[in-house]
């Protein structure tokens, strides 16, 4: 039975949760706002909210200094690119691990989660020097490699999550029936895990999106993401804050947009398997 | 053809011997059930032949060749599981002919070998729902018709009624019968049920811990169980063990006499005892009976309707040829 709350808890719980919604969305919103004034009024102090002159200067002069369109579609690339090719290597790997367990496998699932509690700048070095070794430096390649390695074990563990949801009588039936391996991934459990994977893509391109550490380290000019895009507006001559926040709603549009219209699927898959 | 030979069969899981070396022949055409309680390791058994667990030592062939190294796929075997297994994310007649474009059929040879199939199991009205939209009966009948497109050497099913209700097991039981009738494939079929062993099989196969307690036709194990467990399993209710005075006087260590082999009186009989419950089915009634001194309870199956109450007291006379007789260690003298 549900339990029963009163309707002035009721009411503070909503106030509670509109209250922490607005925290958190809020840098978001200001950053909106600033790329919509001067820049004199982006420093104004006392801060102005909403009533000063809204202007798109800032998203011309943006526009008109850098290629916007490059930027958007090396991230395109470098997250698109690094979840498929994640979600390539992770179904066969979480299938694996899902349903022909070894004695090894819970301490294979930890270590792999093990790597993601390593500081990323750790790394840094060995792999700034294997770029360069390997001529991947500033180059999209590189980073979809980089990119899809960093969130390989978050995508394992999801799609691991997701297969064990999925009865294994029914992938026994699909041997019965005749199917290889392949064509039981392919025909049985890849169709009946279309949720789970839909939210692992989803939440991996966010990831990839935002991934700032290793898109700026390891590139420059030519293969820059939209992180890079973004930094390049804070430059050592000084801040340019709306134009810096006309350039970052730009950047964070996409995905933002993308965020929105799948979010029932987002939480659906991030809370799947915790309810059943 | 579908005969099924297992030859020192033996299945361990890490240092735990679920199936200790065992021999069983199938023959073709036969309808053969696997019973036992649970645990016995008839699923394990079944999964064995299957292919879908890998037996520890031993050879399982089929139609005369070794099929123990195959894998499931290639052994020409179908399978109907207990929970259906239907790809839910298929309609009926994608279900129905998976197997048959795994096989690469042409297009129309599957389309015609579907309709049949969805012809005999009356599922044609439903061939472009899915799973979930279907009664557990109706899953139940495409879970067979995925098995019989393939007309495969052998059928396994799984203990494929126990997730039915009464009613509609009794139903089902007819239909797979009925099935096999037309069919005369093998067909092995796995139940913890023995009325189901009994009523549907050609040849049970008892099993206990992982061991063959007995082969043998349902009345050759009705009329001459070979040890008492294969006594108090098969029969319902349960066959009444006697042990002591009684049984020495059959030169046996217990004696065993089922319900419907002894005889009822209010006036005169070998044995007295006291009424406890009975339950009325209209056709017979049982009648469980305490204070025998023979044992804690001894159940009494009377035809029709019989007016005893509780507490009343009544007179049993166990028909002498009927008496099954078994040595200290269980087995039939």
């Amino acid at each position: 039975m549900a339990r029963a709350v009163s309707p002035r808890r009721k009411s503070i719980n909503t106030a509670l949760a509109w209250g922490i919604g607005l925290i958190i969305f809020f840098p978001i919103l200001w950053t909106i706002l600033t790329s919509f004034k001067t820049e004199g009024q982006a420093i104004a102090d006392p801060p102005i909210f909403l009533f000063f002159d809204w202007t798109l200067e800032n998203y011309s002069i943006v526009q008109e200094r850098s290629d916007y369109m490059r930027f958007l579609w090396n991230s395109v690339i470098i997250a698109g690119g690094s979840t498929l090719l994640g979600i390539l290597i992770a179904v066969p790997a979480a299938w694996s691990m899902a349903f022909v367990p070894s004695k090894r496998t819970k301490d294979i699932l930890m270590w792999m989660l093990s790597t993601k509690m390593l500081p990323a700048v750790g790394v840094l070095y060995p792999i700034y020097l294997l770029f360069i070794k390997l001529g991947l430096l500033d180059s999209q390649f590189g980073l979809v490699i980089v990119l899809m390695l960093i969130n390989l074990p978050i995508i394992i563990w999801m799609l691991y999550t997701y297969f064990k949801e999925i009865p294994g009588e029914i992938l026994e039936a699909a041997r019965m029936d005749g199917a290889s391996l392949k064509s039981e991934i392919l025909y049985v459990l890849t169709p009946m895990a279309i949720p789970g994977i839909a939210s692992t893509i989803l939440l991996n391109v966010i990831l990839a999106w935002n991934e700032a550490f290793w898109t700026l380290n390891l590139t420059a000019a030519k293969a820059g993401p939209l992180t890079a895009f973004i930094a390049s507006y804070s430059s050592p001559e000084g801040l340019f804050y709306a134009k810096l926040s006309a350039a970052s709603t730009m950047a964070i549009a996409p995905i933002l947009i993308l965020g929105w219209f799948s979010q029932k699927q987002l939480v659906r898959g991030l809370t799947f398997g915790a309810v059943k | 053809m579908g005969q099924i030979v297992l030859n020192q069969v033996r299945k361990a899981f890490g240092d735990v011997e679920v199936i200790p070396p065992l021999d069983l022949t199938i023959n073709d055409g036969e309808f053969c059930v696997f019973v036992g309680p649970s645990g016995c390791g008839k699923s394990t058994l079944l999964r064995l032949i299957a292919g879908l667990e890998d037996v520890t030592s031993g050879d399982i062939s089929i139609d005369g060749q070794s099929a123990t190294e195959l894998p499931p796929a290639k052994r020409g075997l179908a399978m109907v599981f207990q929970s259906y297994a239907l790809y839910p994310h298929m309609s009926v007649r994608k279900n129905i002919a998976f197997p048959l474009r795994m096989a690469g059929l042409p297009k129309d040879e599957i389309e015609k070998r579907v309709t049949n199939a969805a012809s005999v199991l009356n599922l044609t009205d439903y061939l472009d729902r899915r799973p979930g939209q279907l009664s557990g009966g109706q899953r139940q009948r495409v879970a067979i018709g995925r098995a019989i497109v393939r007309e495969p050497a052998a059928f396994l099913f799984d203990e494929p009624l126990s997730n039915l209700d009464a009613a509609l097991r009794v139903g089902m039981r007819l239909e797979i019968s009925e099935l096999h009738k037309r069919l005369s494939t093998t067909m092995i079929y796995v139940t913890h049920d023995q009325v189901e062993a009994m009523t549907m099989a050609d040849k049970i196969v008892v099993l206990r811990a992982g061991n063959i307690e007995q082969v043998g036709s349902p009345l050759e194990l009705y009329k001459e169980p070979r040890n008492t467990f294969v006594a108090g399993f098969i029969g319902s209710p349960k066959m009444n063990f006697i042990q002591g005075v009684e049984a020495a006087a059959f030169g046996a260590d217990t004696i065993g006499i089922r319900p419907e082999h002894i005889d009822v009186s209010n006036t005169q009989g070998q044995w007295s005892g006291r009424v406890g419950v009975s339950e009325h089915l209209g056709s017979d009634t049982f009648i469980h009976v305490h204070d025998t001194g023979l044992a804690d309870t001894v159940t009494v199956r009377a035809a029709g309707e019989v007016d005893f109450k509780h507490g009343d007291t009544i007179h049993l006379t166990p028909r002498v040829d009927q008496i099954h007789k078994f040595d200290s260690q269980g087995l039939r003298i």
